[in-house]
């Protein structure tokens, strides 16, 4: 089997693009040239990867249609749809998926 | 929701829990480990995804022996029934009441399975490790910028490296592995910037040659260095990060004792496309906090918990190993999950054979010295604009954080969240928390116990999709 029958192919924001096999979303899309796929909610800052292992939350996309993912943790699959939010407007929070305990507006400031 | 009851449950298999689970085990205990990542190795031991039964590369690691012994002991705990791991889950509330300790998991990557099991164990041994200790800098937040050890997880995991120019800054033994791994895959490392003086370590020699393994693997990394012509510039550092949608160029300069750059010695690296950052590290305090747990703060700064020889914290039944009991490296790491594991599979063993206690000993003074050696520098908050980002989630600057304590009187992290929102956004404080404290005590000092405890107690000490809070059945008055 050739390197190329190995790779994972998956899309970025409607993109084709490949990857090798046993990477994380994040690394397929810094190997194909992607450094940057979240924008800030106030600013519209561009962000990608930082920490790495799944602390600081920069690297968030949208994989197969859940959102706020984070892309240095989930493997990356053959067939995944991944999304960025630099693509569409500049990062406005998705409300759809509200996570307890990190959301900007969560118990810890309301307690 | 499924539940589970064990003896002893462990949080974290990396070196420190690997070692506990295993040790614990042995000793004849019913154990549940319960772990972030798909397969054990923890931050130290990552390696490429293993298929089947294919035998990981061990290239660009230490001690992969050590790691290979603990996985095949680890595995004939699984197989005689007394291990059960628990891979690819979140701890995100611990509780204890008088039957023992309670976990609440959630997925690490969600998918379409549901809530993750909760666990009751009668003892809890906790070794959730830590991440890179960061300090924020001028055009800090541009893609390109990662933590170091993001860099070297980057590449152990994936097997590619994020970039093909690289600038490693901070301090601290650990840029030597990040520089030399970067190196070895083919990668550029235009410079290493160490903030301290290796003549820091003059005064700590007795401590530093008392673990030899230690300039073993200094030496090793000085032989890669020269072989791939990686300049190390001690007492260095990054000034200003440039570019526009990404990293393109470094500004950095020579430091006096403090980190003050030094007029005249100012340069700059182009083309650069990724800048690896580490300031040592930040133990990750969230369930010992939440569960009660006495703290300190340790030789580098961090808020780390209290033990006893036996590992056992301030709280009954609650055992904590590896980072959040000092940094101080895996072999330390390991020493630490063994009696942790061992004492809390029987309160009446005899936890560390006196040569394993003598060797974890030396390792406790060797990380000090090193501490010591490689502290944060004292004036780094000089390098700061008013515009530049403290927290990146939040987009709060310096001068956000800086008014909040001169003219609101927030000294605290806490007082600071509330008032400058720093701290408030998805991360909750684990990229800034350090940094924010410091601000909050002032130009040129250290954060304070309180403050930095402030930072790292969160209710929920991961995010936990709504849903799932909702189908617990809990109630309790």
């Amino acid at each position: 089997m050739s390197a190329l029958d190995d790779a994972v192919r998956f899309t970025f924001d409607g993109r084709d693009l490949t990857a090798a096999p046993g990477q994380t979303v994040g690394a397929a899309l810094v190997t194909n040239g992607v450094t940057a796929w979240r924008g800030t909610r106030k600013e519209g800052r561009p962000r990608g990867l930082f920490c790495g292992i799944g602390v600081c939350f920069d690297c968030l996309v949208t994989v197969d249609g859940v959102s706020n993912q984070r892309a240095c943790l989930v493997d990356l699959c053959d067939g995944m749809e991944v999304r960025g939010s630099l693509a569409d407007d500049a990062g406005a929070p998705d409300s759809s998926d509200v996570s307890a305990g990190a959301d900007p507006d969560s118990a810890e400031e309301t307690r | 929701m499924s539940e589970l009851r064990v003896d002893v449950a462990v949080v974290g298999a990396g070196p420190a829990g690997l070692a506990a689970a295993v040790a614990a085990a042995e000793a004849g205990a019913v154990v549940a480990v319960v772990d972030a990542a798909n397969q054990p190795g923890g931050q130290f031991w990552r390696h490429r995804p293993e298929v089947g039964d294919a035998d990981p590369d061990g290239r660009g690691h230490h001690d992969w022996d050590v790691f290979l012994d603990l996985r095949r002991r680890f595995r004939a705990g699984i197989a005689a029934g007394r291990v059960q791991h628990l891979p690819g889950l979140q701890v995100w509330m611990a509780s204890r009441d008088d039957a023992g300790f309670t976990l609440r998991t959630t997925r690490t990557v969600v998918g379409g399975e549901g809530a993750g099991p909760t666990v009751h164990a009668a003892r809890l041994v906790l070794c959730p490790g830590g991440y890179d200790r960061q300090l924020p800098v001028p055009g800090w937040d541009l893609p390109g910028v990662m933590a170091a050890g993001g860099v070297q997880a980057f590449l152990k995991a994936n097997g590619a490296l994020p970039g093909r120019r690289f600038v490693v800054a901070g301090t601290g033994p650990f840029l030597l592995p990040v520089a030399a791994n970067i190196a070895e895959a083919g990668g550029e490392v235009l410079a290493v910037l160490e903030s301290s003086s290796l003549s820091n370590w003059l005064p700590h020699w007795k401590a530093a040659a008392s673990v030899p393994g230690k300039a073993l693997e200094g030496a090793e990394y000085a032989g890669v260095f020269a072989r791939h012509r990686i300049p190390y510039k001690t007492r260095s550092i990054v000034t200003a990060i440039e570019g526009g949608d990404r990293v393109r160029s470094v500004r950095w300069a020579k430091a006096d004792a403090d980190g003050r750059a030094l007029p005249g010695t100012a340069g700059v690296f182009e083309d650069v496309d990724v800048v690896g950052f580490g300031w040592g590290f930040t133990p990750q305090m969230e369930l010992p906090l939440s569960l009660g747990a006495e703290t300190r703060v340790d030789a580098d700064g961090s808020l780390v918990a209290v033990v006893d020889d036996r590992q056992e914290s301030s709280v009954p039944g609650l055992f904590l190993a590896g980072e959040v009991t000092g940094v101080g490296g895996a072999v330390l790491a390991v020493l630490e999950g063994q009696a942790a594991g061992t004492a809390a599979a029987d309160p009446a063993a005899v936890v560390l054979p006196a040569k394993g206690a003598a060797r974890r000993d030396r390792h406790r003074r060797f990380a000090r010295a090193m501490h010591q050696a490689h502290p944060v520098p004292a004036a780094w908050q000089d390098w700061l604009t008013p515009e530049t980002l403290v927290c990146r989630c939040e987009e709060v600057p310096v001068s956000a954080v800086t008014e909040a304590r001169d003219a609101l009187g927030a000294e605290d992290s806490r007082s600071l969240k509330s008032f400058a929102r720093v701290g408030m956004g998805w991360c909750q404080g684990r990229v800034c928390g350090f940094a924010a404290s410091c601000l909050g005590a002032g130009p040129g000092e250290a954060a304070g116990q309180a403050s930095l405890a402030s930072a790292a107690k969160r209710p929920f000490a991961v995010p936990v999709p709504i849903p799932e809070l909702a189908s617990l059945d809990v109630l309790d008055d």
